[in-house]
């Protein structure tokens, strides 16, 4: 059984103090995808307040986020509530437990860094090609199978279709890079500086 | 003046309109771009979202090659690079320590001297008055509606550039060329950036508001300096106006097609006949 994550974890991983928060609504005022969450960012956040890590990290809402950091931009107490959302994310697919109806997002950005671990940089076609595989085998669904399929020869025709994309020379070290950042991952969350230079402790 | 070149990977990609036009546009004003060697991938969304401690690594390996060679300006025209390059400098400014221990996990010696700059910081530094000199078709007939979207402001704390809800750095640089830039909206709104194979009803539904918006408030065209936002906006639009039974017909430029053309240079040097949406 992995370990009980509290509130102390969510503040480490996204070096934040979500306890900060009043719930005066602000960030979910101005987040794009508000209306189509089931948990508005601020239930999310009080949820964190309170402890209540597994419902949050179940919520469809985390992937509903399209990282705009709006809220974290708005937010009048400093909560980097766009982070909280980074940690969840990173918690719920190291334990397994992402929202089932959004699982498209996480196989997508799964199958994004499996790509650049391979060739260093984005191969766009390898990508669309694994996605759509992994996506089919999960969903069993034809049309969003087929969607883009007519994109191809649209972006051939302008010179913006690669079927051979670009790898980097050095892919020793982009393999090396991937595996010291491994223990990294959330399973065990472990304090790393955060982006705007400052230490959460 | 010679600058740093980080292009990332979709201005190599199926964005390399994107890429041709900076490069021209760039060429025209006497810049400079040395393309940093054998750069990786920043790790974008994906890394922040499913791995903290590599969404600092895989930018941190970039930084620590330009500073090898001596690169003390690095140019990344995208901004989810730009952030995510800048997010790694914040975090290696913060601590000695930190610094030995990215060093250690990239290969390289990294410190945080690299300074990383959008597409509209070199386009300040050439400076307003050179680019005027240079100008030899004013943009009279374009009304844009300048798009920032999200990570060209946001979070302002790491970016520290122009006015994180009511920006105008593009309008200055257009207006100055002659051209009429609108008052709208939603010019920091999201356009639903890297969701577009994973989430497509959801890029539909932001861009449509966007697009919607912008022509209400009489724009003739959209200005945009991200790939991703480009994306969204003009290879999406037909599948917008599908969905919503709509026709918004702008034509979605980059910044720097828009200031090419003013400097002379033709759509194709530019990329422009690449784009989704043309003139009618």
């Amino acid at each position: 059984m992995p370990t009980r994550i509290d509130t102390v974890d969510i503040d480490r991983l996204a070096h934040t103090s979500v306890g900060d928060c009043y719930q005066c609504g602000k960030c979910s005022a101005g987040c794009p995808m508000a209306e189509h969450m089931d948990l508005l960012p601020n239930q999310l956040i009080r949820l964190v307040q309170l402890g209540r890590i597994d419902r949050a990290m179940r919520s469809q809402s985390i992937w509903k986020c399209v990282s705009c950091m709006t809220c974290s931009t708005r937010c009048p107490k400093s909560v980097d509530c766009a982070a909280v959302m980074d940690a969840l994310r990173q918690l719920a697919v190291a334990r397994g437990v992402a929202a089932e109806d959004r699982i498209r997002t996480v196989l997508f950005q799964r199958a994004f860094l499996d790509n650049i671990r391979r060739n260093g940089r984005l191969c766009e076609v390898e990508l669309i090609g694994v996605f759509k595989t992994k996506a089919f085998l999960a969903d069993r669904n034809i049309p969003l199978l087929m969607k883009d399929a007519l994109l191809a020869p649209q972006l051939m025709k302008r010179k913006k279709f690669h079927l051979r994309g670009e790898r980097v020379q050095d892919r020793g070290i982009v393999e090396r890079i991937f595996q010291k950042c491994e223990p990294a991952m959330a399973a065990s969350p472990s304090a790393v500086p955060s982006a705007n230079g400052s230490h959460h402790t | 003046m010679d600058i740093g070149y980080y292009p990332g990977c979709a201005l190599h990609g199926s964005s390399n309109d994107y890429g041709s036009s900076v490069r021209a546009c760039l060429a025209a004003l006497g810049v400079g771009l040395r393309e940093l060697d054998d750069w990786i991938c920043c790790g974008a969304t994906a890394a922040h979202s499913l791995n903290h401690m590599l969404a600092l690594a895989l930018p941190a390996r970039n930084l620590a090659i330009a500073q090898r060679d001596g690169l003390g300006e690095l140019l990344a025209p995208c901004p989810m690079c730009s952030m995510e390059l800048l997010k790694a400098r914040a975090a290696l400014a913060s601590s000695a320590e930190y610094r030995k221990k990215v060093s250690e996990i990239v290969d390289l010696d990294v410190q945080a001297t690299t300074e990383v700059l959008n597409l509209i910081q070199v386009l300040q530094r050439v400076g307003l008055e050179k680019i005027k000199e240079k100008m030899v078709r004013p943009l009279t007939e374009f009304r844009p509606a300048c798009y920032y979207g999200c990570l060209l402001t946001r979070p302002p704390k790491t970016l520290e550039f122009d006015d994180c809800e009511q920006p105008t750095s593009m309008e200055s640089i257009l207006r100055e060329l002659g051209a009429e830039p609108v008052e709208w909206n939603l010019k920091t709104e999201c356009c639903g950036a890297g969701m577009t194979m994973a989430d497509e009803d959801t890029v539909l539904e932001l861009s449509h508001k966007i697009l919607g918006n912008a022509g209400e408030h009489g724009a003739n065209c959209m200005v945009v300096a991200c790939p991703m936002c480009h994306v969204n906006l003009d290879m999406k639009q037909p599948d917008v106006d599908r969905r919503y039974g709509c026709r918004h017909e702008l034509v979605v430029y980059y910044l720097s097609d828009l200031v090419g053309l003013a400097l002379g240079l033709d759509e194709s040097t530019l990329g422009i006949d690449r784009h989704f949406v043309t003139k009618h």
